[in-house]
C-alpha cells in the first residue's frame, strides 16, 4: 500500500476499527512524504517517540508520526541512533509538531536537528538529562525548582507584559500566559504549559491491558468516554478480540452523552463571559439533569470507566431507552429556545461576533481540528471522514460555520447538540441485541492504535505490549496539541478583557497534553 | 427581556436542600473554635487550586455553582485570588510542576487557611501515585483538614465535605502542628 506517490510500502495492520497503515522510513523518505502530505492537505495527527535500545542497539530510538489520510490512519516510523538520536524538524511543514517535539525531546531525548528546543514539559524540576521515558531511568525524586522560562519578549514604547498563571482566577485547569499589550490590545500571547504534566506515559509502562484503560480514561476527565474508546480499540487490536455490536451502538451513546454534556456546560460559560449569567444558569441546569441521567442508567456521572477492552461495562434496558428519548426530547426543545435567546440578545452577539478570529486560511496553515476547527471551515470529524460501526450506519451531519470567531464556536456546539440528539435517539432505536463484551487478551510484542472523535476533537491511542503483554508503550493524544497554538493567534489584536471569553471559545485541555 | 424573564418564570427556583456534614471525612480535629467557627458562620469564600487533576473533579466542582447545588445560596462562593479565601479546595495529585505555586497559594492564604483535598488523587495520589512528575496527595505539600475521596466526587459529596470544614466537629481545637507544610 503506498501513498501520495510516495515509494514507501506501508502495511495494513489487521482488527483495526478505522483502516490503519505503518511503515518503516528513513529520514529523506519522511520529510518527502511530510511534503507530499502537506501538499495534498492532509493533516498530522500525533508525533511520540519511544526507546527500542533493547530491540536494536544501534538505533535504539524511533520517532512516530501519524497522519490522517484520506484511506485511514498512516503512521510512520523513523528509527534514531542510540548516539545523539536526532530528527528533522517537522515544524516547517506541519506547526503543531513544535510542542510535540520538544515533548518528545523532554521525554527521551532525542531532539528535532533544528528549531524550537526549548524543553516543554519539563519545568526544572527535574535535571534536563532525566528522560522518564527511557527504559534505562531510574524512579527518582527532585527538589522543586522555580524555572525561568525563555519567553519571547516584545519590545517598544509602551509594550508591556501581563503575566497570567499557572493558578487561574476561575475554576479552571493550570496554565501560564503571557500577554504582550499596548494600552489594551494584545500584540502577542505565548503559552507555557506542562505544568500538569505527571508522567502518565511512564505510569502505564508494566501495566495490563485492563488496568491501562482506568489510566487512559483519566488523561483528560472531560473525555473520558473518547480516551477510553480509543484505548479499547488499541488494545482490541492487540488482543483480536472485537467487541461484539451492541458494545459499539453502546459505546457510541455513551461518546454522544458526553459531547452533549460538554456542550452545554460551554455554552453556558461562554453566556457568562459575557455577563449573561442566566445562560450559565439555564445550561448548568441541562447539564445536571443530563448527567444525573448518566449516573442513573450507567452508574457514573461523567461515565469513566463504562467502555473496557472487549466492549462495554454498561448495559441499557427498555425503560433506560425510554428515559433517554424523553431526555433527547425535553433537552432538544429547551436548547431550542435558549438559541433563540441567544441569538436575539444584542449584548451577547456584540461580543461574540468578530471575536477571536481563526480565519480558514489561518486554521488551515496551523491544522487546526476539532470543533475549533470545524468552526473555521476545517472538514475534521473522524465520524464522518472514516466512520466506523456504528457511525458508518448512522451517518452523522457535520457541523460547519466559516467565520471562525467566538460566535462561530457556539454555533457548532449549538449544531452538534441538536446532531448528537438526533444520533442518541436513532442509536437507542436501532441498536443491535446480544451481548456487551468479549474478553480481551493480550498478545506480546503487538501494536494497537485507537482513534475516535471526541467532543473537543480526535483522540489518539498508540498501544504496544511487550514480550510479557504488559504494555511496553501507551501514547495518548489529546486534540489539544494541535489547538492550543491556534489560541496564540486568535487573541492578536483582541483586547485582553475578552481573552477569558476567546479561551472559553476553545475550552482546550490543560490535563491531555501535559500527560 | 420578556423570553428571559418567561424561562426564568417556567424555571422556578430547582435547589436542592444541602447534605448532612460528615465527621469521618476530618482528617484533623476541628482547630478553630467554636466563636471563630460562629464568626465564619455560612459566609465562607473558597479558593480552588487544581494542582494537577484529570479535570474530572473541576466539573464536578464547577456543579457547585448550578442552580441544583446553589452552594452561593447557603453563604459559600469562589474567591479568584487566595488572599481572599478561608479555605483552598484542591484537586488532583499535586504535579511536581505545581509543587511550587500551590506552596505559594497557600503562603497567600490568610489564617485560617483551611484546607479540603478533593477526589482520590487529592486524598491519597490515586492513580497517578507518585513519581518523579507526581508528588502524590495534596497532604504531602500542604496541610489537609479535611479530604473528600471519589473519582470524581459527587456535588453532594465535595459540600458535604465543605460544610465539614467549618463544623464544630467533636474533639479539642488545638492548632495543629504544621508539619508537612512549608
Amino acid at each position: 500500500m503506498q501513498f501520495l506517490d510516495q515509494p514507501i510500502d506501508f502495511e495494513p495492520l489487521a482488527d483495526h476499527a478505522a483502516l490503519t497503515f505503518v511503515a518503516r522510513v528513513n529520514a529523506q523518505q519522511l520529510m518527502a512524504f511530510c511534503g507530499a502530505a502537506h501538499t495534498a492537505e492532509r493533516r498530522l495527527v500525533a508525533l511520540w517517540g519511544s526507546d527500542e535500545r533493547d530491540r536494536d542497539s544501534q538505533n535504539g530510538y524511533a520517532l512516530h508520526i501519524a497522519f490522517d489520510m484520506a484511506e485511514g490512519l498512516a503512521c510512520l516510523t523513523l528509527p534514531l541512533a542510540t548516539e545523539n538520536p536526532q530528527f528533522p524538524d517537522l515544524a516547517l511543514p506541519f506547526p503543531a509538531a513544535n510542542r510535540m517535539q520538544r515533548a518528545v525531546h523532554d521525554l527521551i531525548g532525542a531532539a528535532p536537528e533544528n528549531g524550537d528546543r526549548r524543553p516543554w514539559l519539563r519545568h526544572a524540576n527535574w535535571p534536563a538529562e532525566f528522560y522518564p521515558l527511557r527504559r534505562d531511568t531510574p524512579d527518582a525524586r527532585f527538589a522543586a525548582v522555580n524555572e525561568e522560562y525563555a519567553f519571547v519578549r516584545v519590545e517598544g514604547d509602551g509594550v508591556h507584559e501581563v503575566p497570567v498563571g499557572p493558578i487561574h482566577a476561575g475554576i479552571i485547569e493550570p496554565g501560564h500566559f503571557r500577554f504582550s499589550v499596548m494600552g489594551e490590545n494584545v500584540l502577542r500571547l505565548e503559552q507555557r504549559l506542562g505544568w500538569k504534566h505527571k508522567g502518565i506515559e511512564r505510569r502505564f509502562v508494566n501495566m495490563g491491558l485492563g488496568e491501562g484503560a482506568k489510566l487512559a480514561g483519566r488523561v483528560s476527565g472531560d473525555s473520558t468516554v473518547a480516551y477510553a474508546w480509543a484505548y479499547s480499540q488499541a488494545a482490541e487490536a492487540i488482543s483480536g478480540a472485537m467487541p461484539p455490536p451492541r458494545a459499539l451502538w453502546l459505546r457510541a451513546l455513551l461518546l454522544e452523552r458526553e459531547r452533549v454534556a460538554n456542550h452545554l456546560g460551554d455554552l453556558g460559560y461562554l453566556g457568562n463571559d459575557v455577563a449573561l449569567s442566566f445562560g450559565l444558569m439555564q445550561f448548568m441546569r441541562l447539564k445536571e439533569d443530563w448527567i444525573r441521567l448518566n449516573a442513573r442508567l450507567f452508574g457514573h456521572r461523567l461515565l469513566m470507566d463504562c467502555i473496557i477492552p472487549g466492549g462495554v461495562a454498561v448495559d441499557l434496558d427498555a425503560v433506560g431507552a425510554q428515559a433517554i428519548v424523553d431526555q433527547c426530547q425535553a433537552l432538544g426543545d429547551e436548547v431550542t429556545d435558549l438559541k433563540q435567546i441567544y441569538d436575539e440578545h444584542a449584548g451577547l452577539q456584540d461580543r461574540f461576533l468578530t471575536t477571536g478570529r481563526i480565519l480558514p486560511s489561518l486554521a488551515k496553515l496551523l491544522g487546526v481540528i476539532g470543533l475549533a476547527g470545524r468552526a473555521s471551515a476545517q472538514r475534521w470529524d473522524l465520524r464522518c471522514n472514516h466512520p466506523h460501526e456504528p457511525y458508518d450506519r448512522l451517518e452523522p451531519k457535520m457541523a460547519i460555520e466559516r467565520n471562525g470567531d467566538v460566535a462561530a464556536r457556539a454555533l457548532v456546539r449549538f449544531a452538534e447538540i441538536r446532531e448528537s440528539l438526533h444520533l442518541i435517539r436513532k442509536i437507542v432505536s436501532e441498536m443491535p441485541p446480544g451481548s456487551i463484551g468479549n474478553l480481551a487478551r493480550s498478545t506480546a510484542d503487538k501494536r494497537g492504535f485507537g482513534w475516535i472523535e471526541g467532543w473537543r476533537g480526535d483522540v489518539l491511542v498508540a498501544l504496544e505490549t511487550g514480550a510479557d503483554g504488559k504494555i511496553r508503550r501507551c501514547h495518548c493524544h489529546d486534540p489539544s496539541w494541535q489547538n492550543w497554538p491556534a489560541l496564540e493567534h486568535a487573541v492578536i489584536d483582541n483586547i485582553v478583557p475578552d481573552f477569558p471569553l476567546i479561551n472559553k471559545s476553545f475550552n482546550l485541555s490543560y490535563a491531555g497534553p501535559d500527560l | 427581556m420578556i423570553p428571559i424573564l418567561r424561562q426564568i418564570l417556567r424555571t422556578g427556583i430547582v435547589s436542592e436542600p444541602a447534605p448532612a456534614i460528615d465527621e469521618a471525612l476530618r482528617t484533623t480535629t476541628q482547630r478553630l473554635s467554636a466563636a471563630v467557627l460562629a464568626q465564619l458562620g455560612r459566609a465562607l469564600v473558597i479558593r480552588h487550586i487544581d494542582a494537577g487533576s484529570c479535570n474530572g473533579c473541576e466539573l464536578e466542582i464547577h456543579a457547585l455553582n448550578n442552580p441544583y447545588y446553589n452552594l452561593e445560596g447557603i453563604g459559600i462562593k469562589f474567591a479568584a485570588s487566595p488572599r481572599h479565601a478561608d479555605l483552598l479546595l484542591v484537586t488532583g495529585p499535586v504535579a511536581k510542576n505545581m509543587e511550587v505555586a500551590v506552596r505559594r497559594a497557600y503562603d497567600a492564604t490568610p489564617e485560617p487557611k483551611l484546607v479540603v483535598a478533593v477526589g482520590d488523587c487529592g486524598c491519597t495520589g490515586g492513580i497517578f501515585g507518585e513519581s518523579y512528575a507526581s508528588c502524590g496527595r495534596v497532604a504531602n505539600i500542604i496541610p489537609v483538614d479535611v479530604s473528600v475521596p471519589g473519582c470524581p466526587p459527587t456535588p453532594l459529596q465535595l459540600i458535604q465535605g465543605i460544610l465539614t470544614a467549618i463544623a464544630p466537629g467533636k474533639a479539642a481545637t488545638e492548632r495543629r502542628d504544621s508539619s508537612g507544610g512549608s
